[in-house]
């Protein structure tokens, strides 16, 4: 699946949920499932802090693609991290230039990326964007 | 007359719902939600009285001067101070304390000196300590507090006998920890050394009546919208004697007496530490606030319902495994920072968002606090008078609810 065809492929399973309370289920979830990344991994450089949970980003650049792994100490931000990866992880630069994010916003969850929650995934998404125009 | 059964009915906001579900809310101790008669109030002077005061002989700027004083005598009168001059207003409880940590400095403190402050403080009297430290060379020295929250009186007597502490500067009820502060000891212990003593009254003003003669506290510092009135109000309470001789913080109109290019006159108490256009409207609705919150502490039902609160919460979370409590001596508040193992407060507090709960979390502007209880942010739910007693039991439930889907 491309990028787009992916994010596509999330709102729509984020559409058949009525109930809030199910599409928190769901990414509750989502972050148990998600790889925890091995503590020596998760040193301070690449801790990203914030008043409610913290996150952590490894990112490499292999065969002209990105790849991601990420943590968090919070449950709901690691299911948000999930789906972050899914679309994201093993991508070239410039797809990842190209797109905007904006599938969060589709899924209900702009509050979770709002700038002033500071719960890291914010600098997380601008980490990873960064690291893109890096590699382009 | 408000009663139990019919407060609710004076704050429209609380009636909605959110997700869908009703709202419940408990931030209160970040914000405090409006009655009627403040919005009605704050409408009627937008429509029929507003202009600049104290200055202008004309007859708006009158309704409006006596409008904004009448605001400084329910301020007095609140507090139980002697002088209406006694009351400064300023754009919140941080506000005030940055002037203090200006002006009180200035007149009282020399390099070196020492300004106490307790461990259960909020940032707004812990920066600008720092800042003042910064420019002036003096020192911030910490009062601890025992595990249970209660403030260490033994080690505060002992901080304070240094000769160079010329200040202590103490929450009334933190928080995070909701526990009420012994203000008439801890201000007898301080002036026992020659300590004046400013209280973060932020908290403790919703929730302890004060007196500022009874207790004898020098300073007093609150914001109006915990308590019923807007953003952006607030207070510094300081005795006359002191107030006098410390300087203006900030420049401008109003503030002075004569103008000259060489030299300029202060004018004398209250104005010299108002200076420029004040938050008129908002000075001015502190007299219904106030009066909202005088019924409310004057009515025992309420009283009694607080208490119940306290006693069902405390007693419900303590059954909840893994939870601790952060502040579990008395006398306490209707306010409750807890964590809870293996489960973070991020996630609580999205899922009992979308269950209709509010609440708080994160490090609550107290950082050094959380921390020095080993943790890195904490849930908490506030109480005002307007919640019943089956909201808190919504709000157990829910939180079962949602530790169930976290763990």
């Amino acid at each position: 699946m491309t990028l787009k065809e992916e994010e596509i492929a999330i709102v729509e399973e984020f559409a058949m949920f009525d109930e809030w309370l199910d599409k928190y289920e769901y990414l509750i979830d989502l972050g148990k499932n998600l790889p925890i990344i091995p503590e020596d991994s998760k040193s301070d450089d690449k801790l990203i802090k914030g008043c409610q949970s913290r996150v952590w980003l490894d990112s490499k650049f292999e065969d002209g693609k990105l790849f991601f792994q990420a943590d968090s100490d919070a449950i709901i931000t690691k299911g948000i991290i999930a789906l972050l990866i899914r679309v994201y992880n093993g991508r070239e630069p410039q797809e990842i230039i190209d797109s905007d994010f904006s599938f969060i916003e589709k899924i209900g969850l702009k509050d979770n990326l709002s700038p002033t929650r500071a719960n890291g995934l914010v600098s997380m998404i601008q980490q990873i964007k960064l690291f893109a125009n890096e590699y382009r | 007359m408000i009663s139990v059964e019919n407060i609710r009915d004076n704050f429209p906001i609380l009636s909605q719902k959110v997700y869908g579900k009703s709202l419940i809310y408990l931030d209160n101790a970040a914000t405090s939600q409006r009655p009627l008669s403040v919005i009605d109030f704050q409408e009627s002077f937008s429509r029929e009285c507003n202009a600049n005061v104290h200055r202008a002989v004309h007859s708006l700027s009158g309704i409006a001067t006596d409008l904004y004083e009448s605001g400084r005598e329910a301020v007095r009168s609140f507090l139980d101070a002697e002088y209406k001059e006694e009351i400064i207003f300023t754009s919140g409880t941080t506000a005030s304390i940055n002037l203090m940590a200006h002006s009180f400095v200035e007149a009282f403190c020399a390099r070196g000196d020492v300004i106490v402050i307790s461990q259960a403080e909020h940032h707004s009297n812990i920066v600008p300590w720092q800042m003042a430290a910064l420019r002036t060379g003096i020192e911030v020295k910490v009062a601890p507090i025992n595990r249970d929250g209660s403030i260490d009186l033994e080690e505060l007597r002992e901080i304070l006998k240094d000769k160079r502490v010329k200040l202590l500067s103490i929450t009334h009820i933190s928080n995070v920890l909701g526990v009420v502060n012994p203000i008439q000891e801890i201000v007898k212990i301080a002036h026992n050394q020659g300590v004046k003593v400013l209280v973060d009254g932020a908290q403790g003003v919703v929730h302890s009546l004060i007196s500022v003669r009874e207790t004898d506290v020098d300073f007093y510092a609150f914001s109006g919208h915990k308590i019923y009135a807007p953003t952006g109000i607030g207070v510094l309470y300081g005795k006359r004697e002191l107030l006098d001789i410390m300087p203006p913080f900030m420049g401008g109109g109003d503030m002075v007496d004569t103008v000259t290019f060489e030299k300029t006159i202060y004018a004398p108490l209250p104005l010299k530490f108002e200076a420029g256009t004040q938050n008129i409207a908002a000075v001015a609705s502190l007299k219904p606030a106030l009066e909202f919150a005088m019924q409310i502490s004057d009515n025992d039902e309420f009283v009694n319902r607080e208490r119940q609160i306290v006693e069902y919460v405390t007693k419900e979370l303590n059954v909840i495994e893994g939870l601790t409590i952060l502040g579990t001596a008395t006398p306490k508040i209707p306010l409750f920072s807890f964590v809870i193992d293996g489960v973070h407060h991020e996630d609580v507090a999205q899922i009992l968002d979308k269950m209709g709960v509010a609440v708080r979390s994160g490090l609550v502007c107290a950082e050094p606090l959380i921390n020095s209880y080993g943790y890195t942010g904490i849930i908490r739910a506030s109480f005002a008078p307007y919640n019943t007693l089956e909201e808190a039991q919504i709000f157990i439930k829910s939180l079962h609810r949602a530790i169930s889907m976290l763990k």
